[in-house]
């Protein structure tokens, strides 16, 4: 089995609580080594999928294999998997050495030899000497941290992470997330990461799954999500998009020409055929000019954030949320503009 | 796959033990004695299941062939495989142990139809630990099979404490209900009758509405209507004491808050008693009056006002421990946006506060129904001869009249009364639960009570704060003079005739009090952990694991809260007098009583204290591999200190002092302080009972004591480490 150590396989899952169905039906295979992230608004089932791999829920119907070996049926304490939780789930009684230590302990191992595992497993995260202290006696960041050092001495086919970044401020997330994307490098374990944050998302993943209703709505690089989204919900749920009516007018050579809003645009063709479709439009890939102009609008509010200024744009298609990362001055609220495109940031949706 | 299989011969060698080891049959002489194993081949009686089969006992031949059934599952099939098989051969050996153990009694079948059809057979005693164990490995099989199904997760631990749960719970509340129950329309001879019942259900005694023409009400009747008037009285003054202990700037608010602690530690009937020595026919204050007014008050005290004045001053602190936790509970900043909506205090109170405290004035109000109806020290003191239900009962089982099926009927309209008054309660609630504590932390201070209900309030809290200190000083004053009422020079000489020690050769309890006493402390030691382990593995199976048939399974459990002592205690008589479980006169059955008496308490305070706890922890520890009795162990168990020491400190009070269901359970080997107190009431030896009541409270108030200090002393060390993390934060910044 050594061969397929770390592979994860979701096999026609179905979960239902009560009369509720939480999953229908999930397939999905993860390659060993492979960092993939499960994102979604809540209630999409992410959390689900993470809990039923790691054996906390159990399947209505359908097969979960780790590994190559069958745990469907497999309780959470027999599986070789282990979870860093929202809120770290550190035990509050036990020093952070004891709570690292805990689980190799629980599998058999001497407590003097665990306690040296657990050592090891600090220095990992970068807090060495810290064993000795309680759990409330450590910062945020530094809970995060154990909570990943004591999933990781079990040294597990797959570590779980269930929103492991949503407890701490913006400007930590963004360490710990670079932190834990580097172990997991270094070490090359699989991991299953749920989150709700888009940027984490494509910050961290090899592989996206975007989920909705229980179901895959697309999965892929981070890239191919960004720059070619398979729907209006993951064109607005991935990197906030605008989508516009468009008429495609005619396709060739991997670019089709589209009428959109007056003005007359080339964009990447994907399997897009002449007739009417959706453009999604990020709300960078929008400049504005003061002035009128084929496709004109009007500035409806303005926010001024520092190093970019976000716009409500009133236009003929709709509102639009504009964001201008190189206006040195806003412009004022009622100012008529014309509005253009980028070359990049525009997708056709199917 | 090796743990199913190491788990299932486990139950596969349990089996084996109950059915070829262990004596099948109950021992009279008990079996911790171990006296029997000297005679273990030799007494037929002794034998284990076995050979049990030879003297003519056919009827146990399923029990081996389904253990060897399952042993054949265990070596053909894997486990994936086995399940249903496991869980089919335990359902049928537990249904089948039932069927023969009530059919087959001491003296052969227990229905004329089965010896009609089957012959006549040799009886059997009751079950005793062969059977038991036998039992037990069934109920283990089904738990191993829907592990190996996969139900639960998988976990067979889970499994078998929830099978485990549902047997005691069958054992120890439903089965002896359904007994009483049958046992109402049985014959001396346990053929069927129906006379008992017809004869029972239509007494005028019980049901008859004489009152409202100028004669007498059935007990019935006037067991509820002082069951009201006990609960609204006791709901207004709770509330009172709650908004002058939250809503007023009164002094001694701590003191206040000590009242709570006396219900829990006065036995039952002490305040009947220092009512009558006080009100009574010959009571102090009574004399008085008569003596310088020249009026006669005559015997007023014994009755329905009697028993209403002491469950009033026993029940009112209960009230006041629910509503203040109501009336703290109603967020100040919806009484603010009332105020800022240009509502006055009055009004602010009248349509917002007060409606907010609704769900929580009927919780207060049930309680105080159903334990005016439970009550049976202060009815049985001052109930003279108008008694009420539960002593009606009482009298039913033990007076000249000995009328098991009366006893049954009037038990059956008691628990009828509780659990409509409870049932109704739940439907009210169900539309009704304003969850008015949010997390988020609220500001303001709660709004000051208007003047005008300040006042009065205040009034009538302080008068009967001063009432109660007062009652419960002559209880202490009582055991020091020489005969209340008549002679009240100063003397030791009721403590020395019940706690004297002989210490001229060894020591020798000579008091007449020792006896009992130490039966209590033994068997309330025992109880208490028991109570308190059950109670938790209850509440933890609850709050964590989703299983079928978890909403009913938690309704019962607190339905059972409504289930009056005295009626426990009847059922227990019925329900454990006979084979298939016979333990009338043990110290077992006082202990079960316990148990489950006292489980419901034990259950809400593990609920409420493991719902604060992140079930992310437990997660967690599963995760990182660790069964879930390791979880149980090393994560919940430690977390949950407080409210294990609590349930422990409560069900240890309450198996001192509840007399309603021990009364009916006490032998004379076997006998409880409070049994035995109201023994030397009824033989008018108030001094010794006083004296003996009062070291009671004395005791528990040094056991309450201690435990405030253990936790207090907790809760201390805790604050300390968080403050010295708080500098050490500051130190290393993250």
């Amino acid at each position: 089995m050594t061969g397929t150590r770390g592979a994860v396989t979701f096999e026609g899952v179905r979960k239902e609580f009560g009369s509720f169905t939480a999953i229908p039906e999930l397939d999905l295979a993860i390659a060993p080594g492979e960092l993939v992230t499960l994102l979604g608004p809540s209630g999409c089932g992410k959390t689900t999928t993470l809990r039923m791999l790691a054996g906390l829920e159990t399947p209505t119907a359908g097969r979960i294999l780790i590994g190559g070996q069958d745990v469907t049926r497999l309780p959470a304490d027999r599986r070789d998997v282990s979870m860093v939780f929202q809120s770290y789930a550190l035990f509050p009684h036990m020093s952070v050495a004891q709570n690292v230590a805990y689980g190799l302990e629980s599998g058999g191992m001497a407590r003097r030899e665990a306690r040296g595992a657990a050592e090891k497993g600090l220095d990992l995260v970068g807090l060495s000497g810290m064993g000795g202290r309680l759990p409330s006696e450590l910062s945020g960041g530094q809970q995060q941290r154990v909570a990943v050092a004591r999933a990781l001495v079990l040294e597990p086919q797959v570590l779980l992470l269930d929103e492991p970044l949503s407890n701490l401020d913006a400007r930590l997330r963004r360490r710990v997330r670079t932190e834990i994307r580097e172990l997991q490098q270094r070490l090359g374990f699989t991991a299953v990461y749920v989150t709700h944050d888009q940027e984490e998302a494509l910050a961290v993943s090899d592989r996206i799954v975007v989920m909705k209703d229980g179901r895959i709505a697309q999965q892929g690089t981070p890239r191919e999500l960004y720059d070619s989204p398979a729907s209006e919900f993951i064109a607005d749920f991935i990197g906030e998009a605008n989508v516009l009516p468009c008429e495609v007018e005619s396709v060739s050579g991997g670019t089709a020409t589209v009428a959109v809003g007056g003005l007359r645009q080339p964009v990447p063709a994907r399997e897009a055929a002449p007739g009417p479709a959706r453009l999604a439009v990020r709300a960078n890939a929008i400049t504005l000019t003061p002035g009128a102009g084929a496709f004109a609008g009007r500035i409806a509010s303005a926010a001024y954030l520092g190093d970019h200024v976000e716009y409500e744009v009133e236009t003929d298609l709709g509102r639009l949320f504009v964001l201008d990362a190189e206006a040195v001055e806003p412009l004022a609220t009622g100012a008529s503009v014309a509005l253009g495109f980028r070359a990049r940031g525009l997708a056709l949706i199917a | 796959m090796i743990r199913d299989d190491r788990r299932l011969d486990f139950m596969l060698l349990l089996g084996a033990a109950g059915l070829v080891v262990l004596p099948w049959y109950r021992i009279r002489g008990g079996f911790f004695g171990f006296g029997w194993l000297g005679d273990w081949l030799s007494d037929d009686r002794l034998w284990p299941g076995l050979a049990q089969l030879f003297p003519d006992r056919w009827w146990l031949w399923p029990i081996p062939l389904l253990l060897l059934a399952a042993l054949a599952l265990r070596l053909t099939l894997p486990p994936s495989r086995r399940g249903r098989g496991l869980v089919l051969i335990g359902a049928a050996g537990l249904g089948w142990m039932l069927v023969e153990g009530l059919s087959v009694g001491l003296r052969g079948w227990n229905w004329g139809l089965l010896e009609a059809t089957f012959g006549e057979v040799e009886g059997q005693q009751a079950y005793g630990a062969g059977a038991i164990v036998t039992a037990l490995a069934f109920a283990g099989l089904i738990a191993a099979g829907l592990a190996e199904r996969g139900a639960l997760k998988g976990d067979a631990f889970v499994i078998g404490a929830i099978g485990l749960l549902v047997l005691l719970v069958a054992t120890f509340v439903l089965y002896p209900i359904v007994s009483m129950f049958t046992g109402a329309f049985q014959d001396y001879d346990g053929s069927f009758t129906a006379e008992g019942v017809a004869k029972n259900i239509g007494d005028p005694n019980i049901w008859g509405l004489g009152c409202l023409t100028g004669g007498r009400c059935g007990v019935a009747w006037r067991t509820f209507t002082l069951a009201i008037c006990t609960a609204t009285g006791t709901t207004l003054l709770g509330l009172a004491f709650a908004l002058v202990a939250t809503r007023t700037r009164v002094p001694f608010k701590k003191g206040l808050r000590l009242l709570t602690v006396l219900p829990i530690i006065t036995p039952p009937f002490v305040i009947g008693l220092a009512l009558t020595l006080m009100l009574g026919r010959a009571g102090f204050v009574t004399t008085f009056i008569e003596d310088t007014t020249g009026w006669t008050l005559g015997r007023w005290l014994y009755g329905l006002p009697g028993i209403w004045i002491a469950q009033m001053l026993s029940f009112t602190p209960i009230a006041f421990l629910v509503l203040i936790g109501v009336v703290e509970g109603v967020s100040p900043s919806m009484e603010e946006a009332s105020q800022t909506m240009r509502a006055g205090r009055w009004r602010t109170f009248r349509k917002v506060s007060l409606p907010l405290m609704a769900p929580g004035l009927a919780n207060a109000f049930l309680i105080g129904f159903i334990e005016s109806m439970a009550d049976f020290g202060n009815p049985l003191v001052l109930g003279g001869s108008g008694g009420v239900l539960s002593t009606e009962i009482f009298f039913a089982v033990v007076g000249a009249q000995h009328d098991p099926a009366r006893a049954a009927v009037l038990a059956t309209v008691l628990l009828g009364f509780t659990l409509s008054a409870f049932l109704a309660q739940r439907l009210w609630l169900g539309r009704r639960n304003f969850a008015t504590v949010s997390g988020k932390g609220d500001g303001g201070r709660p709004a000051l009570l208007p003047r005008r209900v300040a006042w009065p309030v205040g009034v009538v809290v302080a008068l009967w704060a001063a009432f109660t200190l007062f009652v419960y000083g002559l209880i202490l004053f009582g055991g020091f003079v020489q005969t209340w009422g008549l002679d009240h020079s100063f003397t030791l000489e009721h403590y020395a005739r019940a706690f004297s020690v002989d210490l001229s050769d060894g020591i020798a309890w000579t008091g007449v009090a020792w006896k009992s006493f130490w039966t209590t402390m033994e068997i309330a030691l025992i109880a208490a952990p028991l109570t308190a382990a059950v109670g938790l593995l209850t509440a933890w199976l609850i709050v964590r694991q989703r299983f079928p048939g978890r909403g009913i399974f938690e309704f019962a459990l607190m339905m059972s809260f409504a289930i009056p002592g005295t009626v426990i205690g009847i059922s227990y008589v019925m329900a454990f007098n006979l084979p298939p479980i016979q333990m009338t006169g043990t110290a077992a059955i006082l202990i079960f009583c316990f148990v489950f008496r006292n489980m419901p308490v034990g259950v809400r305070g593990g609920v409420a204290a493991m719902s604060q706890l992140d079930p992310s922890l437990d997660e967690a520890s599963l995760t990182l591999g660790a069964s879930s009795p390791r979880t149980l162990r090393r994560v919940i168990l430690p977390l949950l200190r407080p409210a294990i020491l609590a349930a422990l400190v409560y069900s240890f009070v309450r198996a001192i002092t509840s007399i309603s269901a021990v009364i009916f359970l006490v032998s004379a080997k076997y006998n409880m302080a409070t049994a035995y107190i109201v023994g030397l009431v009824e033989n008018g030896e108030y001094g010794i009972a006083i004296a003996y009541s009062s070291v009671l409270i004395l005791v528990m108030i040094a056991v309450i004591g201690g435990f405030q200090l253990l936790v207090g002393d907790r809760q201390l060390r805790r604050r300390e480490a968080r403050a010295a993390a708080a500098r050490r934060t500051e130190e290393v910044p993250a």
